[in-house]
């Protein structure tokens, strides 16, 4: 027996599913926000698992690639709860509803 | 290393990063959900390792379980956000979101089933390992992507302005 590619990508799926689940179940912004890096994650698991299967560097790269963009999101988003904090003594995301129509 | 061991080693972090996420949003204290998902990242890392991406798992380490993790913990510990409420929420609010997540797990799982028994993306068995050193990985990145590269450093310098404005107090209200 020998582990193929499609074992990763199956964990790929479910890390993504946990992700997805926890943006869509926990209130507390901050969890929302780390549910998303664990996307990105499974997102980068994939691009790496590719990259073996196809004998390209270009995957490797790529995953370069998303964990600086990830890295200036999660500074951005951060500071942006940070504000929302200061400004409404909460980071619940029901309670940050200011743009609801 | 023969495939016995590296199944093992895959099946073993595989278990260890789906507990870390579970455990990761099932935890009502946001401390040890940050601490959660650094062990996922760890065990990711580990795979990384299993698929010849030594610079990529290094990386994961030292940026993902590193710093990003530890400027989730200091905004945590900074708005002493550890205890506020976990799951709770307006009720109806979550009945349908538990409903959106379970239809997205299944168009997943399903897709992803689809794909292993129709589509055969795994059919082609292992290719030959290249070479994915450091230097072969740092060479094609500045072969073929010298732009992108230069983006990302403006895309930071960004994100670093960008926060320095946002976090700023206002003279008045300091």
């Amino acid at each position: 027996m020998e582990i193929t590619i499609d074992w990763y990508i199956a964990l790929s799926a479910i890390l993504f599913s946990l992700g997805a689940l926890g943006v869509l179940l926990r209130r507390n912004a901050i969890i929302v926000f780390m549910s998303i890096e664990m996307m990105l994650n499974a997102a980068n698991l994939a691009f790496v698992a590719f990259s073996r299967h196809l004998g390209d560097l270009d995957g490797q790269v790529l995953v370069f690639f998303v964990i600086t963009v990830a890295a200036a999101e999660v500074a951005v988003g951060l500071a942006l709860i940070v504000t929302i904090f200061r400004s409404k003594k909460s980071i619940n995301i029901d309670e940050i509803n200011l743009m609801k129509g | 290393m023969g495939s016995g061991p590296v199944i093992i080693l895959f099946i073993l972090m595989a278990l260890v990063s789906i507990t870390a996420a579970v455990m990761m949003l099932r935890s009502h204290n946001a401390v040890h959900s940050a601490l959660w998902l650094v062990l996922n990242f760890t065990a990711i890392a580990v795979l990384y390792v299993l698929l010849n991406a030594p610079f990529i798992a290094m990386v994961q380490i030292t940026v993902y379980a590193g710093a990003i993790m530890v400027l989730f913990l200091f905004v945590i510990m900074l708005l002493g956000a550890e205890q506020l409420q976990a799951m709770t929420g307006v009720e109806g609010n979550e009945r349908y979101h538990r409903a959106v997540a379970i239809v997205l797990v299944v168009l997943l799982v399903g897709g992803f089933g689809y794909l292993v028994t129709l589509g055969g993306i795994g059919s082609g068995g292992e290719t030959a390992v290249i070479d994915a050193s450091p230097v072969a990985l740092g060479l094609r990145l500045f072969e073929g992507y010298v732009l992108p590269f230069e983006v990302t450093g403006v895309l930071l310098l960004a994100a670093i302005i960008g926060v320095a404005v946002f976090t700023r107090r206002k003279k008045k209200e300091a």
